[in-house]
């Protein structure tokens, strides 16, 4: 007699617990032929918001850790990312195919190493000593944005949202991250990932569900320094930066591979000046 | 104390030459508004009129980004380093020109003399010496990065440092690569025009920066052309956010540098009277009409008593009062408009319960005039500690440990500047980290160079004026 499989319930990942919607709303993921392939959580409004908390609560021991501390957890992130490849792939063909899903993993591993080594680079990259006239000692560093919204894009369903997280925990931002909404599982198993990867609880907060109703949300929240538009569609965009533009929001997109100028964009720049003098 | 008195010494007028009117510099040229409209711009410490400026209507919007549309191309052409030169060119004509442009900006905005002479001139001249410096060095500051300039600025400034807020915007524009449009504020035209001239001096090709003056429909005109890359605008958040919607989805690249509400901490152990005038120049410089001022003081509760007294006494010795004698501290209020902002401010500060003390000086007849003025007994519920007053005008709180001083300083939808005063450098670093703000000065204030970084956090805006930093409003880069 063959073996009936347990199926895994995909729940949201959200202040470092995996909870159901407190909607208790879902909606049917499909694989690429069109079938059925699970339920995900449609997140409601309250889950942006309880996201959002969560994040606040988190972000500034995530910016105070030492950028070395930063880089050894997305460094840590890539180990669990790498043990549990089988997992991870499988996720990936089943939302968007077999072709070229290991690749897609690859990518998404070597992203995390990649920033894992600028953590402890960022600063004097990006930072410096300027040289003002006049006896004062003078510098520039970066500095998390803060809380920042991430809609990740819908495609690839893992790479693409692990280049929009890992370039914004770089600099010690917490993210509220929305999902592909197509393709959102291969971003739950990352979560499980996160989960074991001394990744503290609400620095990243990753929510599946509907983008038209969730971004408009997430876009217009006060406690939201920062928005990533990677995902929003087209016909969405204006409204979204409309919307950003109610508390000053950065509003971010992918410019391309990793890069110190991806992790930049989701910094402030802080310039400290001091007298010089016997 | 016995009151020093001091005989008038005012900056002679001759050196300025004002028309009776203006036209629009577009392409290189003076051309009449095609709207056919003119605004008066005033002395705010006569209410003298000086000249007529015209007031571009959409039409004359277009005609101006047309010109640099059309500059364009070959600017960008243009070797970095033949850019360059005319950027140093404008650094130079401003330094020869300087006394002049000092008097101008003092007669049309109300600012003492002694500041525009000593701070907004030479920082402007100095702004575009440093961004010359930039235009063939675009490479170094973004390694491993194809830098290209975004194309047509659209660049609106406000009134408080004309000149100087014209030179934070021109200089890194032209550095790289791009053409400009610039619309001086309302009430100050009259620098930016001289620069128009400037311009002229030193052969800039036609169309590379154009000038357009009128009000804040100018502005929204300017902001919302289509043919525009960049908007890049210093001013107020109400307006910042009005900008940021109406340019929402037309993948205009965008800068701002907002209001502020700074706290100034200071500590017991701050060196007393280093800490009293850097609190006074935190506030009184330029009337308090900066986006940076130290606006809320926060007094460790030890010293508040003997603190506030001292800084009584320090206002008593501020001198008030026409903006080309080169003894006055504190000039006019920039316009009658603003002038009612304060009041109508000071006056809920009153209402709310806070204790108000200004300095004893006399009000000159004619102008727009305000009193140094401290509150104390501030909460930070307190409307005047948490709204922009952008005036003479101080609220002060105390606090009692560093933790509680950081959550005050940052309590406030701005993030624009910071001043700390104490000796202990720890702490100095400690509280650096801490405040939520662009800037943080301490044992010092409202310092400013070319080569320094200068923006806000959160509500204050976003992107940097100034310094390496200052290029990447100005560019996009690709891989």
């Amino acid at each position: 007699m063959s073996r009936v499989e347990v199926r895994k319930t995909y729940k949201l990942y959200l202040g470092g617990d995996f909870p159901r919607s407190e909607s208790g709303r879902s909606y049917e993921v499909l694989k690429p032929q069109g079938t059925f392939l699970a339920n995900a959580v449609r997140a409601s409004r309250k889950d942006v918001r309880d996201a959002v908390v969560a994040a606040r609560k988190a972000q500034p021991n995530w910016a105070s850790a030492t950028a070395y501390n930063r880089g050894q957890v997305l460094y840590r992130i890539a180990e669990m990312m790498e043990t549990r490849r089988p997992e991870l792939a499988s996720e990936v063909a089943a939302a968007e195919g077999k072709r070229g899903s290991d690749k897609q993993i690859d990518t998404a591993i070597d992203t995390f190493v990649w920033y894992a080594g600028l953590a402890d680079k960022l600063s004097q990259i990006a930072g410096g000593l300027n040289p003002v006239a006049g006896p004062y000692f003078n510098l520039t560093v970066p500095e998390p944005t803060g809380v920042v919204g991430i809609v990740a894009p819908e495609s690839p369903s893992l790479a693409g949202v692990v280049a929009r997280i890992a370039p914004a925990l770089c600099g010690g931002n917490a993210t509220v991250v929305l999902a592909s909404e197509a393709h959102p599982l291969p971003s739950i198993a990352l979560a499980e990932c996160l989960a074991t990867a001394d990744v503290p609880g609400g620095v990243v907060n990753i929510l599946t569900g509907h983008k038209d109703e969730l971004v408009p949300i997430l876009a217009s929240h006060g406690d939201v320094d920062a928005i990533d538009i990677t995902g929003v569609e087209d016909s969405a965009i204006a409204d979204t930066e409309i919307a950003a533009a109610g508390n000053i929001k950065r509003v971010i997109r992918a410019e391309g591979s990793p890069s110190p100028t991806e992790a930049i964009a989701f910094m402030e720049f802080k310039t400290v000046w001091h007298p010089k003098g016997t | 104390m016995a009151k020093w008195e001091y005989s008038p010494a005012p900056e002679s007028t001759d050196v300025v030459d004002v028309k009776s009117s203006y036209d629009l510099f577009i392409g290189g040229t003076w051309v009449a508004p095609v709207s056919g409209q003119y605004m008066k711009t005033i002395n705010p410490a006569t209410e003298e009129v000086l000249s007529d400026i015209p007031v571009a209507g959409e039409q004359d919007v277009d005609e101006a980004v047309k010109a640099a549309r059309a500059a364009s191309k070959p600017w960008q052409r243009l070797d970095g380093s033949e850019r360059a030169k005319y950027i140093f060119r404008i650094a130079r004509v401003i330094q020869e020109r300087a006394r002049e442009i000092a008097v101008l900006e003092s007669m049309n905005g109300g600012k003492p003399i002694k500041e525009s002479r000593d701070i907004d001139v030479p920082l402007s001249a100095a702004h575009f010496f440093y961004y010359a410096g930039w235009a063939d060095k675009l490479q170094y500051a973004f390694p491993g990065m194809k830098v290209k300039p975004l194309g047509v600025a659209a660049q609106v400034i406000p009134w408080n440092f004309p000149l100087l807020m014209l030179a934070w915007k021109i200089a890194p524009a032209l550095a790289t690569g791009n053409t400009v449009i610039l619309k001086p504020a309302e009430t100050t035209p009259l620098t930016a025009l001289l620069f128009a001239e400037i311009c002229q001096q030193i052969d800039l090709p036609p169309g590379v920066v154009n000038i357009i003056t009128g009000a804040g429909e100018t502005g929204a005109a300017l902001v919302a052309h289509p043919d525009v890359n960049k908007v890049a605008f210093t001013g107020s958040t109400e307006v910042g956010r009005a900008i940021q919607k109406s340019i929402a989805g037309s993948g205009k690249r965008l800068s701002l540098e907002l209001g502020g509400k700074a706290a100034n901490i200071v500590f017991e152990d701050a060196a007393m009277d280093q800490a009293i005038e850097g609190v006074v120049n935190g506030i009184f410089f330029n009337q308090g009409h900066v986006c940076c001022a130290g606006s809320r003081l926060l007094i460790q509760e030890s010293i508040a008593e003997a603190f506030v007294e001292k800084l009584k006494r320090r206002l008593g010795t501020l001198r008030l009062g026409d903006p080309l004698d080169k003894n006055t501290d504190i000039g006019a209020i920039n316009s009658r408009e603003q002038l009612d902002k304060i009041r109508r401010l000071v006056g809920i500060g009153e209402q709310e319960g806070a204790e108000m003390y200004q300095a004893p000086c006399d009000i000159p007849e004619r102008g727009y005039w305000f009193p140094p003025t401290i509150f104390t007994g501030v909460s930070q519920s307190h409307r005047i500690a948490q709204e922009e007053i952008f005036g003479p005008v101080l609220s002060i709180m105390t606090f009692r440990t560093p933790e509680e001083a950081v959550e005050k300083a940052n309590n406030t939808p701005y993030g624009l500047s910071a001043g700390v005063w104490t000796e202990k450098g720890s702490r100095i670093l400690w509280m650096a980290d801490h405040l939520k703000a662009g800037v943080v000065w301490a044992n010092t204030f409202n310092r400013f160079d070319p080569s320094s970084p200068f923006g806000g956090f959160k509500e204050s805006g976003f992107g940097r004026e100034g310094g390496l930093h200052g290029l990447e409003p100005y560019v996009a880069l690709t891989p």
